[in-house]
């Protein structure tokens, strides 16, 4: 137990490392999410609205974080195949999830810093300063919504072990998730057949969970379904990545050639 | 005893084109191949490109599951006991790809170390060592992003050793290495026979397979064509002896017509710079010389040489037989 715990710290570190010591990936990481957030209380701003723009600001935060974790997740894998260290990394005799985990809760900590940074953004640059209600409430549920994410971001990621083409399905997620997981509108006003779609996703739930927090709600019920959520992505992903494994080595789809 | 066993090992790709109308293809990458290798032997694999050299490898060390056959590696079967082929092998490949390019060669290995379970207090040491082994202490905190091939080649030969695996496989790790760095690469791989490892290495250097190889098999379109000591193969070419005439602006109709001698088995050009060398491979106890320089009338002529056949001239014969 304690060698494993030292192998994921290590490998955290390390793939925290990769992640952040360029120069480019790293300007992005830090632009765009206050890009997205700039955008999206320009619009906002418009209807002169506390409440709309609170709704804005809250969901901007998280909108950050999806970007960095569940779309850069699914081109995870991708990028260990191009740089031809895919075929090491399940040539190794850990399993394929022990090696995604510390990778994508690395992903989860430039995660919380989008959170951290959009919020003092919006506060320097457009003076919204957002009601919070409860802190520790909300922080619970940014830390939530970063560990489930980070579950979610596994699921996608052990896709790419077989198909080679799988990171387009994160970038076509980036967009429809500001709609599905409600941070630019409300659940609610999307069509009714698209409900259970968003209701599938666990950053929806961590959503509500951050506006309740943030409003004096009891975020509970939507913390619990979305770590409950979380966790079976989790799973689900652990199972395939074994699966998928074998696909891959059964259709040679580990090597780029 | 047998580190590496396989047997009648085949391996299909099956590709599919077209839009609306899929069309199925298959490749028969490799077609029965079968060898074994016995424990501190460093065999041979060669063949040309897209002979199957790295799909049996890749075979070998279940990143691909055979599509008949079985293969062992000392032991264990490489689709019922992957974790534990896994556990005992090492893999290395040539070329500038597998490394974390951000990483220092130090955090490399840190990286795989955990991978492949070295004990972390263990760790350290065989860092140390395996660094030093491949002449990059020194180095070990700078960015791989900063490295020449040569030094990358020789992190990887290092990451492939941490966890001390009994059978290495290396797959043309002399790939685009220059001179002086493959002398050194070429060491290093003999010096893990002498502590014991198990090899297999394809490589298209054929001076490095003469030099490194206790046995080679010659690989082709996915079958094994010949098998043995390098003195072997070289005793099964049909040529007899090999002439080398230096020449300057020879023309085609000339090397024609030294195809034409009696004797002459075969005529290459390799072109080296201005000059271009004639290879005339000839049969045993042929004289032919003198009916090719009289043959090269008007063409400048450099050298003329005789020499015995190379392994490349065996390797070349080999591969080349319909």
């Amino acid at each position: 137990m304690k060698q494993l715990l030292r192998q994921q710290l290590v490998c955290y570190r390390l793939q925290l490392k990769v992640i952040t010591t360029s120069w480019f990936d790293g300007a992005l990481a830090v632009f765009f999410p206050l890009m997205f957030a700039t955008a999206t209380l320009l619009i906002y701003g418009v209807r002169d609205d506390p409440e709309a723009m609170q709704f804005a600001g809250l969901g901007a935060a998280i909108m950050g974080m999806w970007t960095c974790q569940g779309v850069i997740a699914s081109s995870l894998l991708t990028r260990e195949r191009w740089a031809g260290t895919l075929e090491l990394v399940v040539a190794a005799p850990t399993s394929m999830g022990r090696v995604l985990v510390p990778t994508t809760l690395a992903l989860s900590t430039i995660g919380l810093y989008t959170v951290v940074a959009t919020i003092l953004w919006e506060r320097w640059v457009f003076g919204l300063e957002l009601r919070i209600e409860s802190w520790p409430l909300f922080v619970t549920s940014v830390l939530a919504s970063a560990l489930t994410l980070a579950q979610f971001g596994f699921f996608l990621a052990v896709t790419a072990v077989r198909y080679r083409a799988s990171w387009s399905l994160g970038a076509a997620l980036e967009y429809p998730g500001w709609l599905l997981c409600g941070f630019v509108i409300p659940v609610a006003t999307l069509p009714d057949w698209l409900h259970p779609l968003s209701w599938s996703i666990p950053t929806t739930w961590a959503m509500e969970a951050v506006r309740e927090s943030a409003g004096g709600g009891s975020p509970w019920r939507d913390l619990l379904v979305c770590l409950v959520l979380g966790s079976a992505y989790a799973v689900l992903a652990s199972f395939l990545g074994r699966q998928l494994v074998d696909s891959a080595r059964r259709h040679a789809t580990l090597a780029l050639t | 005893m047998t580190a590496v066993e396989a047997r009648d090992l085949r391996r299909t790709f099956r590709t599919r084109t077209g839009v609306l109308r899929r069309t199925a293809t298959e490749v028969e990458a490799v077609r029965g191949v079968s060898f074994d290798i016995q424990r501190g032997e460093l065999f041979g694999l060669l063949g040309p490109n897209g002979a199957g050299k790295t799909t049996t490898i890749k075979m070998l060390i279940t990143l691909l599951l055979p599509t008949s056959g079985t293969a062992r590696v000392l032991g264990h079967d490489v689709v019922a006991d992957v974790r534990e082929v896994r556990r005992r092998i090492g893999y290395v490949f040539g070329g500038d790809r597998g490394l974390y390019e951000r990483l220092s060669a130090l955090d490399n290995l840190r990286y795989f170390s955990e991978l492949y379970g070295v004990p972390p207090r263990e760790q350290k040491a065989r860092i140390g060592e395996l660094l030093e082994m491949v002449g990059l202490t020194g180095r070990e905190r700078e960015r791989v992003e900063g490295f020449s091939r040569g030094m990358r080649q020789r992190l990887h030969i290092a990451r492939g050793l941490l966890h001390d695996p009994e059978v290495l496989f290396l797959d043309e790790p002399s790939i685009g290495i220059d001179p002086v760095g493959a002398r050194e690469l070429r060491a290093t791989i003999a010096s893990l026979i002498d502590v014991g490892k198990t090899v297999l290495l394809t490589t298209h250097y054929m001076f490095e397979a003469d030099e490194l190889c206790d046995r080679i098999a010659v690989i082709r379109a996915g079958e094994i064509v010949a098998e043995g000591t390098p003195g072997d193969l070289k005793r099964l070419v049909t040529v007899g002896s090999v002439v080398e005439i230096e020449t300057y602006g020879v023309g085609e109709a000339a090397v024609a017509d030294l195809g034409a001698i009696t004797g002459v088995q075969s005529v290459a050009v390799e072109e080296r710079g201005q000059m271009q060398v004639l290879i005339l491979h000839c049969a045993r106890d042929a004289e032919v010389t003198q009916a090719a320089l009289s043959r090269l009338d008007g063409v400048r002529v450099g050298r003329v040489g005789t020499r015995e056949p190379t392994l490349e001239d065996a390797y070349v014969e080999l591969v080349s037989r319909t």
